[in-house]
């Protein structure tokens, strides 16, 4: 199944978070190699150049090493991974405000619903 | 990368008057997937058809590698036309035989594991398949080569979204890194994201070359959306 994508962005940085969020979530375990780029190209329908890309800012970030005997594979550090993964979650919930926001709410009415949201989800 | 196809000034005018291509200046470097998008009637098929040497340009040059469209360029060119290769009375193996014959780099292993992955039986005369079903073959056929450059005519138009995302699929897992695609099609959104650049035609001009990524960025939107816009009728 080909991933999706938004149309008013460009591709690779999405490919960026969608990978980011398959590390951080343990999809791709700490110290796992990681499919080739052509693989992971044909898996997402993309072009194997953008996903290239893609693969270098995480490599740049350290969240990717590239050994050459190897190939590429998730870092080990756990630092590394909570820092990613708060920058994430930072990301998902400026998104969620600015949505709420164009709806009228302020910003108590919105921590009032995330908290009734919240305690929905542990009485289930 | 060095160019697999360069065109200077290159005019086609089938009846003296007006110009079907209109002095276009073109290059195809190696390794990068492209898109020739227009809307019908802009010259998109008589570029393709000026490359593979099945039309003369009325003026300017077009060199592949150091040659000229012809006899030579055409094994290193493998060409998917918005025409069937296949004879209708024939077995779809026939086919597969006529290419091995005529092209040095067609792989007869690869072509049996595509028509092995799209339950196509070889065995079956063309004249019984489906539209879409025709369609794969003609495909598989062009991608079975190992070629410099694959130049593919609407590749997608004809087949259902399934065998779309296939064959899209089929593209990116045969063509060889160092070769380029030039495909043209009107069904941008399905393709874009397999693309490095575009090129936009109007009238028989380009109107644009750039990458997905730059019109995404500087437009903020999609290749199907800018295309709307662009040619806004």
């Amino acid at each position: 199944m080909a991933w999706n994508f938004d149309d008013n962005r460009p591709i690779y940085s999405q490919l960026v978070e969608i990978l980011e969020t398959k590390i951080v979530s343990g999809e791709y375990q700490p110290g796992a190699k990681l499919p080739s780029v052509r693989e992971l190209a044909i898996t997402a329908a993309v072009n194997p150049n953008t996903m290239q890309r893609a693969f270098s800012e995480l490599e740049r970030e350290g969240l990717v090493n590239t050994n050459r005997t190897s190939g590429r594979t998730v870092t080990e550090d756990p630092n590394m991974l909570r820092q990613v993964r708060s920058q994430l979650a930072r990301g998902h919930v400026d998104y969620f405000f600015k949505k709420m926001k164009e709806l009228g709410y302020t910003n108590q009415e919105i921590t009032s619903l995330a908290n009734e949201a919240a305690s929905k989800e542990d009485n289930q | 990368m060095e160019n697999i196809v360069e065109l200077r000034g290159v005019t086609k005018s089938y009846n003296g008057r007006s110009n079907a291509v209109d002095h276009i200046d073109l290059d195809i470097p190696g390794g990068r997937i492209i898109g020739l998008l227009g809307p019908n009637g802009s010259g998109k098929t008589t570029i393709i058809k000026m490359i593979t040497g099945l039309l003369t340009p009325t003026s300017g040059s077009i060199m592949i590698g150091n040659c000229k469209p012809g006899p030579a360029t055409k094994a290193h060119i493998a060409y998917l036309s918005e025409h069937s290769a296949l004879n209708p009375n024939r077995r779809i193996k026939d086919a597969l035989y006529l290419f091995q014959d005529f092209y040095a780099d067609f792989s007869m292993d690869r072509a049996l594991t595509m028509l092995e992955n799209l339950s196509i039986d070889p065995n079956a005369t063309v004249k019984t398949l489906s539209k879409g079903t025709k369609e794969k073959v003609n495909l598989i056929l062009v991608m079975s080569r190992i070629a410099d450059l694959y130049i593919l005519d609407e590749p997608i138009a004809g087949v259902d979204p399934a065998a779309r995302d296939y064959i899209l699929k089929t593209i990116l897992t045969n063509y060889q890194e160092r070769s380029s695609i030039l495909l043209s099609t009107h069904l941008i959104s399905d393709v874009e994201n397999i693309l490095d650049d575009v090129i936009f035609i109007k009238e028989g001009k380009i109107l644009t070359q750039t990458t997905v990524e730059n019109i995404r960025e500087s437009q903020g939107k999609s290749v199907d959306q800018y295309f709307r816009e662009v040619f806004v009728c």
